[in-house]
């Protein structure tokens, strides 16, 4: 499941982030942002208008993500 | 450069950190007002270097680098620290110590980037800043264990309070610079923060509870835009109650001393050029002041509290389908005010092609300067009827015009983004911070910075271009025993009588063409200028009527679609041209705006008299 069709307040890990091309930025980004293979995160808000951008808790830090963005990231739901 | 830096013994410090790590304002705390902002050569980055004196009487000097996630830069002011850092800057040398800034409530993404530093084999310090925010929260930190782990020095700092950051300073001065040992090295970057963290710090919740509660109201989709609305509401009521008495006072300053100056210089031609060029022009400079001061005073407090970027969040859908990003909304916001603290509040737009189509929209917000003319025109022009028993008329042509103003920029925002050949896809990814009370110190320094940005490298341009056009409204004066106005005889004169072929087209006549080229200078400059042609020696009340007797109601509305467009200020011109660092921007936009300005006076002025107006 991509981060951007996870529902809102469900805790999931990262699973990978996938790269678009080559030389994707935005991916390398998100990897240094911690968003990393085994790492908890939880959407906690998203938009007014269409619901983007998406609100993402990760670690200690709050990211605003484009859904675009967001379905770099391959996720995974947990028992929690 | 190292070699030089023992010989004067002046130590060399860089302050790296990710962005919100607190980094600005331990770099306020060092080096107080000890500060020479200035730009990267080539490029529009602000460098910002200060100075202090440490404890043994060593001077050091700091230079406070753009704030990034990650050494691999993704943008130009991320590439500046990855630089520096690595010493490949081309004017930049290597700094004797890297001060890494890391929020100590944020460790876990702040950590990652201080052990990327620590890769690049130099000698650094981190600087274990907010530790007053992580003991509210109950944060607790093993600061010498951090250090065993890292394998340099951690130093805790309280850039808010007074003295926080005096631990930081001691420890410097006594510090021999070696390069770190890679300790614990092995596995990925961040699996050997979860480590650190796991032994070295205790994080009862994830975030602030304040903040998780201020969050879930902010960024409510109903109550988050109700709020963000009020907010803007009331800061447009400041600027508009508390800076434009200022400005009125500054209006009356000037013209009092022109008066004076006026009065005791002999009448001529240096009498004119003091008066009408340099006093003028100087007043049509610091009259600016006090709306950019306002204005930033808030954009400022909105930025240091953490609550810029949630408006951003909050509109970044509705930016994005014209082309621009939620961080536009503020930047154009403040145009409505004037267009100059707007180009310049795009500076926090990191991405450097959102920056710009923001920059070049923004002159189209309708300022303030646009209303003397509007509401000549419009009281001339327009009967005060009602329209459907409660609304009236003049008030929605005044409307009509601010919304013609929004709309026109949002589409040429869309035109800009369907023109450009690179269509990659730029990031949002963008953090919110945690809410923080911004420190009177950050934001008076911030305050400052803006004004002499404004003042030194604006200023110049404006006062130039201002005794520029006196020259061409003064020379050649008028020949002995003419009735006309001495504009008429003048070059600007000249300039106007030609320029009326050209805006014969759009119903502008010679009188308005005339007036046209010193309101150049700024919008305003344009009724008093009709008034020197209609010569009505300062005497505008009358200008409505006169108009309103000599003018078509269709030149009325060509000129109304004329000032919606038109770029007639140098001030904006000259804030383009400092924020892009490229004359080619200037250029676009008077391309563009006047392109526009002619086009929509040219469908008003034909269509209106098709009309029958």
């Amino acid at each position: 499941m991509r981060l951007s069709e996870l529902a809102a307040k469900v805790p999931s890990i990262v699973r990978e982030v996938e790269s678009l091309g080559d030389n994707d930025v935005i991916a390398r980004r998100l990897r240094d942002l911690g968003f990393v293979a085994g790492e908890p995160l939880v959407i906690v808000a998203s938009a007014p208008m269409g619901g983007d951008p998406l609100l993402v808790q990760i670690g200690f830090t709050r990211f605003a993500l484009r859904r675009s963005e967001a379905a770099r990231v391959r996720v995974e739901h947990i028992d929690v | 450069m190292s070699e030089a830096a023992t010989i004067d013994n002046e130590l060399r410090l860089a302050l790296v950190g990710n962005p919100n790590c607190g980094k600005t304002a331990l770099f306020n705390q060092l080096t107080g007002g000890r500060q020479k902002v200035a730009n990267y050569a080539g490029v529009t980055i602000e460098r910002k270097e200060g100075f202090y004196t440490a404890p043994s009487g060593r001077s050091v000097r700091v230079l406070d680098l753009p704030g990034t996630y990650s050494l691999d830069a993704a943008s130009p002011d991320e590439a500046i620290t990855r630089d520096v850092c690595k010493g490949l800057h081309a004017s930049e040398p290597l700094p004797d110590l890297i001060v890494c800034v890391a929020d100590a409530t944020n460790l876990r993404l702040h950590l990652r980037f201080a052990l990327e530093l620590r890769a690049l084999g130099r000698p650094m310090v981190l600087a274990l800043n907010m530790m007053d925010a992580a003991k509210r929260r109950g944060i607790r930190i093993d600061t010498q264990e951090l250090e065993r782990l890292l394998g340099f020095p951690v130093v805790e700092t309280i850039a808010v309070r007074h003295g926080g950051s005096v631990d930081l300073v001691q420890r410097i001065d006594k510090l021999t610079l070696t390069v770190p040992e890679q300790a614990g090295a092995g596995g990925s970057l961040h699996a050997q923060v979860r480590e650190m963290l796991s032994s070295a710090v205790t994080m009862p919740r994830l975030t602030a509870k304040i903040d998780d509660t201020l969050d879930r109201w902010l960024l409510h989709p109903i109550f988050g835009l109700f709020s963000l609305a009020v907010v803007m509401f009331l800061i447009f009521q400041a600027v508009f109650s508390w800076a434009t008495p200022i400005m009125d006072l500054i209006d009356v300053g000037t013209t009092a001393l022109g008066n004076w100056v006026g009065n005791v210089l002999p009448a001529g031609l240096l009498n004119s050029l003091v008066v009408d060029g340099i006093i003028a022009g100087l007043g049509g400079v610091i009259i600016f002041l006090p709306q950019i001061l306002m204005l930033f005073l808030f954009i400022l407090i909105l930025e240091e509290s953490g609550y810029l970027p949630r408006a951003a969040f909050l509109l970044d859908r509705m930016m994005l389908s014209a082309g621009l990003t939620g961080r536009s909304f503020i930047p154009l916001l403040s145009s409505f005010a004037c267009a100059i603290p707007g180009i310049m509040a795009a500076r926090s737009i990191q991405d450097s092609r959102d920056r710009l189509n923001t920059i070049l929209v923004a002159p189209l917000m309708t300022c303030s300067a646009r209303l003397p003319v509007y509401t000549l025109l419009i009281a001339a022009f327009i009967p005060r009827s009602k329209v459907a028993g409660i609304f009236n008329l003049q008030g929605i042509v005044l409307f009509a015009l601010y919304i013609a103003g929004i709309v026109s920029a949002l589409a040429v925002a869309y035109v800009i983004k369907r023109m450009r050949k690179d269509t990659t896809e730029h990031a949002l990814m963008m953090e919110l911070p945690a809410y923080r009370l911004p420190h009177p110190r950050d934001v008076l320094i911030g305050l400052y910075e803006r004004g002499m940005i404004f003042l030194r490298r604006v200023g110049g341009i404006i006062f130039t271009m201002t005794v520029v056009l006196w020259f061409l409204s003064t020379f050649p004066g008028a020949p002995e025993g003419s009735s006309e106005p001495a504009i008429n005889y003048s070059l600007a004169g000249t300039l106007g009588h030609w320029l009326s072929y050209i805006f014969a087209p759009i119903g502008f006549n010679w009188q308005i063409s005339i007036a046209l080229v010193p309101g150049m200078a700024a919008r305003e400059v344009v009724v008093s200028s009709l008034a020197t042609v209609y010569a009505l020696s300062g005497n505008e009340d009358s200008l409505g009527a006169i108009v309103a007797s000599q003018w078509s109601l269709a030149t009325a509305l060509s000129l109304l679609a004329w000032f919606v467009f038109a770029p007639q200020c140098i001030s904006t011109l000259a804030i383009i041209k400092r924020e892009t660092n490229s004359w080619r921007y200037v250029w676009i936009t008077l391309g563009y705006l006047f392109g526009l300005a002619y086009l929509a006076s040219l469908l008003t002025y034909q269509i209106s008299k098709a009309l029958g107006a």
